[in-house]
């Protein structure tokens, strides 16, 4: 079987943002960028399918500037077989990027499609369920186990609000990861090495045919509400009776 | 306008980030239908109706619902897509799932959790973790829209639309539902308590996660988590509290031995009233706390509980 793992290149979860302060936007220049979180996690998930026998190949697709070349060797590091950078400087949003995942699938035909469920820059938490209903595929999304059967079909379980639901989806399907799926692992430096050596082919939305114009304008980027300073209480007495008096919530 | 809300329920009852959608809804305008899907949903149906400001509740009881599967959810909220302008749905697990797939089905760009209505067509949203408010402008037609519940005040329960059934779509069945483990609580819900008491690794340990636990019952609150306490394996996964968990706004919030990354505060800032308890004087918490004790939880939790029980 072979496994699509779309990846986005993001501002590092640890990098603390800059608004810009006329409010036109998050200045990201000379900001660390890194491989979103999530999509660390599915491209673990499908190396390791891989490394099982389950899985023949995994390919590692981004949408972005070219800096997402780094993001998709690191993916090849961590043992994708190779990678597809469908460049722009645009701004895509997770609508364009599923029509753009949607041809990439349609050349691939993957038998399974591996996103983060959310990327921690746009938090829109879409681009999965937006591809499988482009696809016309069921989707398993914020998912914490994932086990294909052999048979065709894969079971999985899915972090829901009330607990978890245990699924089984025909293949091809489209599967987003939460955080608890597997704990990625770094890449090796001779890794590093051979990833350099491994096909990354570069196209462009217009070569696949999508257009990536915006339907959403930001018409402001700002800073949320400051909350004010606190104070140290000195034991749980005064706490307690800052929590009544004070701020009348007991 | 016409706006159209996907109710979050258990069949029983309506889950109170239905009204806070509702609410949402009828800021944009026009006239608003709530839907319901589920297998034996009357009792949800009939608390829909109850929303003020609903003028319709359409309902579709069918086996196909039994559990809302994203696939013959999204099928049937386009079918009935024609008849409005916006499609809301409150930003659950369920939300979450269905109404992307929706979006796509009617090549709408998505306007993901939601805070604020500017305008019909205008919306502020979270982004970076609710480091920075985004307002961005739809140009699409129609309107798909996730609203993040604890932003908006959820409409009276005085109401008294019409219930209408809907035909049921059929089911795909390309997804099939095996099972599902249902994390068993007496404690209010995460989402709807007014006071929260979150436990993170500063706890240590799975026995000691109990005084987390008695703290929340003596306040009769509910218990969050960090992920590092979830990953643990302190607490169930749904109580989670953050960017990637539960997003929460209760009147009291207490966090005990959590350190206050960004991805956890992204959960909880919002809360009227925030305590921290950590032994780190310079854990960021403290920055967004209102009230911060520096004291070790295994001294500190036992004698507020004393202190509050008596
Ligand atoms: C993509 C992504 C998404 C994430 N999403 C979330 C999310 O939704 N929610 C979330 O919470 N995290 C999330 N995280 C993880 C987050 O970055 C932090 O790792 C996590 O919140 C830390 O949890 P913690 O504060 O319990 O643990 P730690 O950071 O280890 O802090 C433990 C604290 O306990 C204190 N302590 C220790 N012992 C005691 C004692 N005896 N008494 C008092 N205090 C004590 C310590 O001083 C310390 O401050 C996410 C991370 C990533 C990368
Ligand atoms: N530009 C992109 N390139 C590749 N994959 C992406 C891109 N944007 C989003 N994705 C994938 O879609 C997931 C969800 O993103 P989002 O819907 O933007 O929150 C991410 O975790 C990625 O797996």
């Amino acid at each position: 079987m072979k496994l699509l793992v779309a990846i986005k290149r993001v501002v590092d979860y640890n990098v603390k943002i800059r608004i810009r302060p006329d409010g036109s936007g998050v200045d990201t220049a000379n900001l660390k960028m890194s491989m979103n979180p999530f999509d660390e996690i599915a491209v673990e998930e499908a190396v390791r399918w891989k490394e099982q026998g389950k899985a023949a190949e995994v390919v590692a697709v981004s949408v972005g500037p070219q800096g997402a070349q780094d993001t998709l060797r690191t993916a090849l590091a961590m043992g994708a077989d190779r990678a597809i950078l469908v460049q722009t400087d645009a701004e895509v949003e997770p609508l364009a990027v599923a029509k753009i995942l949607k041809a990439i699938a349609a050349q691939e035909a993957p038998d399974a499609v591996l996103l983060g469920k959310q990327a921690i820059d746009d938090d829109s938490n879409q681009t999965g369920q937006m591809l499988a209903a482009l696809l016309g595929w069921p989707q398993g999304t914020f998912i914490s186990e994932a086990a294909p059967d052999g048979a065709g079909r894969v079971t999985l379980v899915r972090e829901v609000d009330g607990g978890l639901e245990t699924l089984s989806l025909a293949l091809p399907c489209v599967l987003t990861t939460d955080l608890r799926l597997n704990e990625p692992r770094y890449a090796s430096l001779p890794n590093i090495m051979k990833a350099k050596k491994k096909p990354l082919d570069v196209t462009t939305p217009e070569a696949l045919g999508v257009s990536v114009a915006p339907r959403l304008a930001l018409l402001k980027i700002e800073a949320p509400p400051a909350r004010k300073a606190g104070v140290i209480v000195a034991s749980v007495a005064e706490l307690v009776d800052k929590l009544k008096n004070e701020a009348k919530v007991l | 306008m016409r706006a159209l809300v996907l109710a979050e329920h258990d069949n029983r009852s309506l889950k109170p980030a239905t009204a806070a959608a509702v609410a949402a809804a009828l800021q944009l305008g026009g006239s608003v239908d709530v839907l319901v899907l589920g297998c034996n949903a009357a009792p949800a149906a009939a608390a829909a109706a109850r929303l003020a400001g609903v003028a319709r509740v359409r309902v579709c009881d069918d086996a196909v619902f039994a559990e809302v599967l994203a696939e013959p959810a999204a099928d049937l909220i386009v079918g009935l897509a024609d008849q409005y302008d916006a499609l809301l749905a409150p930003a659950t697990a369920t939300g979450k799932n269905v109404m992307p797939r929706v979006a796509a089905l009617l090549d709408v760009q998505q306007v993901s959790e939601i805070v604020a209505v500017v305008a019909p067509d205008t919306f502020v949203r979270p982004v970076y973790a609710g480091n920075a408010l985004a307002t961005v402008q739809s140009s699409d037609a129609k309107k798909v829209i996730t609203v993040r519940a604890p932003a908006f005040a959820p409409v009276a329960e005085d109401g008294a639309a019409a219930v209408e059934a809907v035909a049921a779509p059929a089911d795909p069945g390309a997804s099939r539902f095996l099972e599902r483990r249902v994390t068993e609580s007496v404690r209010p819900e995460l989402t709807a308590a007014r006071v929260v008491v979150a436990g993170g690794r500063g706890i240590g340990s799975d026995g000691a996660f109990a005084l987390v636990s008695q703290l929340a019952d003596v306040l009769g609150g509910a218990v969050g988590a960090s992920r590092a306490a979830v990953d643990a394996g302190f607490i169930p996964n749904d109580a989670q509290v953050g960017q990637t968990g539960k997003i929460i706004a209760p009147d009291l919030y207490i966090a005990v031995g959590i350190s206050g990354a960004i991805q956890h505060l992204a959960g909880m800032k919002d809360s009227k009233v925030i305590v921290a308890i950590n032994k780190d004087s310079e854990a960021p918490i403290f920055q967004v706390a209102d009230y911060g004790l520096v004291a070790d939880v295994f001294e500190a939790v036992p004698a507020l509980i004393e202190r509050l029980s008596a």
